[in-house]
């Protein structure tokens, strides 16, 4: 289907004469720039394209394949780095070189690799959509199954043990059908599960204030808004470090390009804690940069999205970073405003609000056609103007998660990192996640937590009043809340995302921390009943015998080590009393 | 190719002109326009259909009028490049204005460029010495890095950034930077301030200026930082210079950004900007970096304006948001009279990381960094509370603390415009400064960093 250009401004080319259907995927000009119908009036179509448009001209042919934006699903997406479109980038950069140039069309699974392919079924069997036919062990720790693409069902007629690309055939069904190992799936539309379940395991981070005071769900969604310098993206990258998560997705939607070249450079390098294996492994990277065209910006998350949804399919459990979802909506803005749309809140079009439901509602914990359980956790990072919160893109994201981890630039400018509120940041998944933490950690981990809080809430209200009349003026017991919040703050809530140890930070050990704060409390209050002066006590030393412990590998030692000492120092105030 | 005139102008608003009935012309086309009296402007088209053809004019559209002739010449805004541009002098859009020669060259290149491929990038990671300490010592820059100045109008700015580019070097290597300066809509005074300092110090020979004056179209200022950065392009990654661009101030090019948009009659975003600010913003700033097997690198400074001295205008925000970190000029620094007037607290550089420690400065130069800023900002949050509660209500350590603060800024802070620090001598003072403290108060040092370094009492 053929028909010609007629109008191009920016990212917004107009065709006629041409039959489309919405979300077609078009090739525009002679250079066969990719784009997308994103609306019809009359004879126009408008069309929104993937790369810029400088050069193409009214008159020029503009082809439509009648499909919509599809991506490719099977071996070979690990490890791999896409921009929006899925276009890997390293076969562009072999092609165009080191700048990205326009009209290359390039396939996101190639053609070369043969992969050892292991029949899960047997002939006879039957099987229906989603149903893992066999795998391909990608990496050493991870099998990426080959599923029964979706409407697709009968009885398994011949499948073999062989070696294949992606193309070739693997199965055949007795209907005739044959399957190949990759699949397609439009990236606008979810792909289907079984049932969506309880969000009742936690997504464990290794970051302390995340795990122990707002912890998500293997599924669940969370927003990380913040001014810029706040946080987010080095929030973001310790998450797909650190998370348990058997696959991550990382997309640069909008970013900076050095913050994707530190993830490839970074990541091969680091270890899963889990396996010992390269995090790079399990990793896939979508990279639109700020500098790359829009419209594939817009794409870039649903393309990420689609690709989580696939290997939740296989059973695993996903977790999604898109940084930032900001830089989506802008992109969605920029669409809307090419096309005189009118507009909503802030420029913004009135389909905001939909669109950033749809995309966090792919987020979840299902079972899946197979009868696995997989899960999508989603996380986005937000990127307020001017940290303004009440930012329509804020507001609106913020109606949709569960988790709000609020970036506080007061915060991130006293150096106190990760900058998460600690007071306005809130998890509504902590009371589905109790019962496992309890199992799986300890039984008081929920009473600590709630200790905790209180206690930070505490800190807070004094804090307002020290202000105001300094804190020798409080009641000796109140310093030591004082005392201890800081501790909680500054030992506890503090984590040094670049040092070797305490970037990542295990249940156990942030538990066994945290215990060791509230003992501190007490002991503190023991001697303050002794008689010791409270000034003196605030000021023991030994609690940075206590901060240090979380830069060492022998952390259990370490936390002995301090508090021996503080027992010490605090024994040697109640002599002085004595004497 | 023959080209057509055409004398079909429909309209004629702000800096745009509309052009009726035209052969097919592409997007992002340059034209030329003729005026009755033979005047000649240059735009580029911003929209283009069968009907009606939509051009922005960089001179500016006064003059103008039905009757003017617009002739579209094929092919997109593109600069003649080559090494020759050395020690050259060019208006905004890249003519020469220092009486030399045209740069007459086959090659020539788009100026809108293109984006790095990200999987092409190296990490920026050696360390600049720029010889100050404020950004040597805890704001550290490294080669291929975006770090701009924000600063406020009248304040230094001009200075600090003539400082980095004489300064600015790369130890090991010992070479000097190339240099290219785009100017948007700064004043003829500070531009001359900019080209005497180049030629008495010598850097004009490697440097490329490009200026867009106050008085100059202020639509050209869209152009002027692209043509800049094509040029240190070629010389990075074809002539394998390390380049410093220098581009001031990033402020006129948003006015000028805004005064399309509001000609285009477009959905205004924050505070009138365009809601694409952000990435046009950053196909300027994203161009900084270093390419996996290519010698060269781009660095880039870009100078803003903060309107209202307001961090949260969109301009530094995006800017914010774009770059990788910030150095703050201070006005209240600068009315203490110390230069130069950098605050340090607001101020970062998000890549420092990757620059310094043992091999490339010194192995205590983190711990260093974090401990001068946490005593510097206690003693600031101080100042704040003397003035509430007086300097009675003051502890001991709260006294020395305060101290600190005054000499950090009198002795680490201030230094001469052509004092050229090594960074030995950043970290010399930062430990003498430590020293007049206790040991305890180092929480961010470890131990055996006090036991080499600290000079004061050990308790
Ligand atoms: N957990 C952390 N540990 C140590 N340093 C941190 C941490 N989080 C943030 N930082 C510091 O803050 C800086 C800025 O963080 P980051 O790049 O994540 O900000 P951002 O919120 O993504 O900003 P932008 O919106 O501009 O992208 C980092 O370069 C680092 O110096
Ligand atoms: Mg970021």
């Amino acid at each position: 289907m053929k028909g010609e250009v007629y109008r191009v401004a920016g990212p917004v080319v107009t065709a006629i004469n041409m039959p489309a259907k919405m979300y077609d995927l078009v090739f525009v000009g002679e250079d066969h720039l990719m784009g997308e119908v994103i609306r019809i009036e009359g004879e126009k179509v408008v069309i929104q394209v993937y790369e810029d448009t400088t050069g193409v001209k009214p008159g020029e042919p503009v082809e439509n394949t009648g499909n919509p934006l599809m991506i490719e699903l099977g071996p070979g997406l690990l490890r791999q780095i896409y921009d929006g479109i899925q276009r890997p980038l390293p076969v562009l950069s072999k092609k165009m070189g080191d700048f990205i140039k326009r009209g290359v069309m390039e396939p996101g699974l190639d053609r070369y690799t043969k992969w050892h392919f292991v029949p899960l079924a047997k002939p006879g069997d039957e099987v229906k959509s989603g149903d893992k036919i066999g795998y391909v062990q990608e990496t050493k720790f991870n099998k990426t199954y080959i599923l029964v693409p979706p409407g697709v069902q009968g009885k398994v007629k011949e499948i073999r043990e062989c070696e294949a690309n992606v193309e070739e055939v693997v199965c055949t069904l007795e209907s005739g059908l044959e399957l190949k190992m990759m699949q397609k799936w439009a990236v606008r539309f979810p792909r289907p599960f079984e049932e969506k379940l309880m969000p009742d395991i936690p997504l464990i981070t290794g970051q302390r204030i995340f795990d122990f005071l707002f912890p998500v769900a293997k599924g669940g969604t969370a927003a990380i808004p913040g001014p810029f310098g706040s946080g987010k993206t080095v929030s973001q990258h310790q998450l797909a470090k650190w998370s348990d998560a058997d696959i991550v997705v990382y997309v640069g939607c909008g970013e900076r390009g050095n913050e994707m070249t530190e993830v490839l450079e970074e990541f091969p390098k680091l270890k899963d804690p889990r396996t010992g294996a390269p995090l790079m492994e399990r990793t896939v990277l979508i990279a639109n940069t700020s500098n790359m065209p829009v419209a594939a910006r817009e794409a870039s998350v649903y393309t990420g999205i689609t690709i989580a949804e696939y290997f939740r399919d296989m059973g695993y459990a996903v977790a999604l970073m898109a940084d930032s979802t900001s830089r989506w909506a802008e992109a969605m803005r920029e669409i809307s405003s090419r096309l005189e749309e009118m507009p909503g809140e802030e420029g913004y079009p009135a389909y905001l609000s939909a669109r950033l439901s749809a995309f966090y509602e792919r987020a979840g914990r299902v079972k899946t056609l197979a009868g696995d359980e997989g899960s999508i956790s989603v996380i986005g990072a937000v990127s307020p103007p001017g940290g303004d919160f009440s930012e329509p893109v804020t507001q609106n994201t913020l109606r949709i998660v569960k988790v709000f981890w609020a970036l506080d630039a007061k915060l991130a400018a006293r150096r106190h990192f990760p900058a998460i509120n600690w007071l306005t940041s809130y998890s509504l998944y902590s009371s589905y996640l109790d019962d496992w933490f309890r199992k799986n950690v300890s039984e008081d981990w929920v009473d600590l937590r709630l200790e905790t809080t209180a206690l930070l809430q505490k800190e807070a209200e004094l804090e307002e009043i020290v202000q105001l009349v300094g804190s020798d003026s409080l009641p000796p017991s109140e310093q030591i809340t004082l005392f201890t919040g800081r501790l909680i703050r500054e030992i506890f809530l503090q984590q040094n995302a670049y040092h070797d140890v305490d970037s990542f930070c295990p249940l156990k050990n942030q538990y066994l921390l945290l215990k060791t704060i509230l003992w501190v409390d007490a002991a503190c209050r023991e001697t303050l009943k002794k008689g010791v002066n409270v000034r003196r006590i605030v000021e023991i030393r030994s609690v940075e015998e206590l901060a240090r412990a979380r830069f060492e590998t022998e952390f259990e030692k370490a936390v002995e080590i301090a508090k021996n000492a503080i027992v010490k120092e605090l024994e040697g105030l109640t002599k002085e009393v004595r004497r | 190719m023959s080209l057509v005139g055409y004398r079909t102008i429909e309209g004629i608003a702000g800096p745009l002109v509309f052009v009726r009935k035209t052969h097919p012309v592409a997007y992002g086309e340059l034209v030329k326009i003729e005026t009755a009296n033979g005047e000649v402007k240059r735009g580029q088209v911003l929209d283009t259909s069968r009907e009606i053809v939509v051009v922005q004019v960089f001179e500016g559209t006064s003059g103008l009028d039905r009757r003017s002739t617009v002739t579209f010449l094929g092919e997109t805004l593109k600069i003649p490049v080559s090494d020759e541009v050395l020690g050259r002098i060019f208006s905004g859009s890249g003519d020469p204005i220092d009486g030399g020669p045209p740069i007459m060259r086959k090659e020539r290149w788009d100026i809108t460029g293109s984006a790095i491929n990200p999987y092409a990038r190296d990490s920026p990671r050696e360390f600049i010495q720029t010889g100050i300490s404020t950004i040597d010592g805890t704001n550290t820059l490294v080669r291929g890095q975006k770090l701009p100045i924000f600063s406020g109008s009248g304040l230094p700015h001009n200075d600090i950034a003539l400082q980095i580019a004489r300064q600015a070097k790369v130890r090991k290597e010992g070479e000097e930077f190339g240099v290219v300066f785009a100017a948007m809509g700064i004043t003829n005074e500070e531009a001359k301030y900019f080209i005497k300092d180049f030629e008495r110090t010598g850097a004009l020979a490697r440097s490329v200026v490009f200026l867009n004056l106050a008085d100059d179209p202020a639509i050209e200022r869209l152009i002027t930082p692209r043509i800049a950065l094509t040029t240190a392009e070629y010389l990075a990654f074809e002539k394998n210079m390390h380049m410093l661009v220098i581009l001031t101030d990033m402020t006129n090019y948003a006015e000028s950004l805004r005064e399309i948009g509001a000609a285009r009659e477009e959905v205004p975003g924050r505070r009138g900007y365009p809601g694409y600010m952000y990435t046009d913003l950053a196909t300027i700033y994203e161009r900084a970096g270093r390419i996996k097997g290519r010698t060269g690198s781009i660095t880039q400074i870009p100078i803003l304006t903060m309107p209202g001295d307001d961090k949260t205008h969109p301009i530094p925000d995006l800017t914010g948001y774009i770059t990788e970190g910030q150095i703050f000029v201070s006005r209240e620094l600068h009315r203490k009279g110390i230069y130069p007037p950098i605050d340090i607290l607001p101020s970062l550089s998000r890549l420092m990381n990757q620059g310094i420690g043992a091999g490339s400065t010194r192995e205590d130069h983190r711990a260093l960094s974090n401990q001068l800023y946490a005593l510097y900002a206690e003693g600031r949050d101080l100042r704040g509370l003397v003035a509430i509660v007086g300097e009675e209500a003051l502890s001991d350590r709260d006294r020395k603390v305060l101290e600190f603060a005054d000499a950090f800024e009198q002795q680490f802070v201030a230094q001469g415009k052509y004092e050229d620090r090594p960074i030995e001598k950043t970290l010399e003072i930062g430990w003498e400064l430590l020293s007049m403290v206790p040991a305890s108060y180092l929480t961010r040092v470890d131990k055996k960093y006090i036991e080499k370094y600290y000079k004061g009492k050990k308790e």
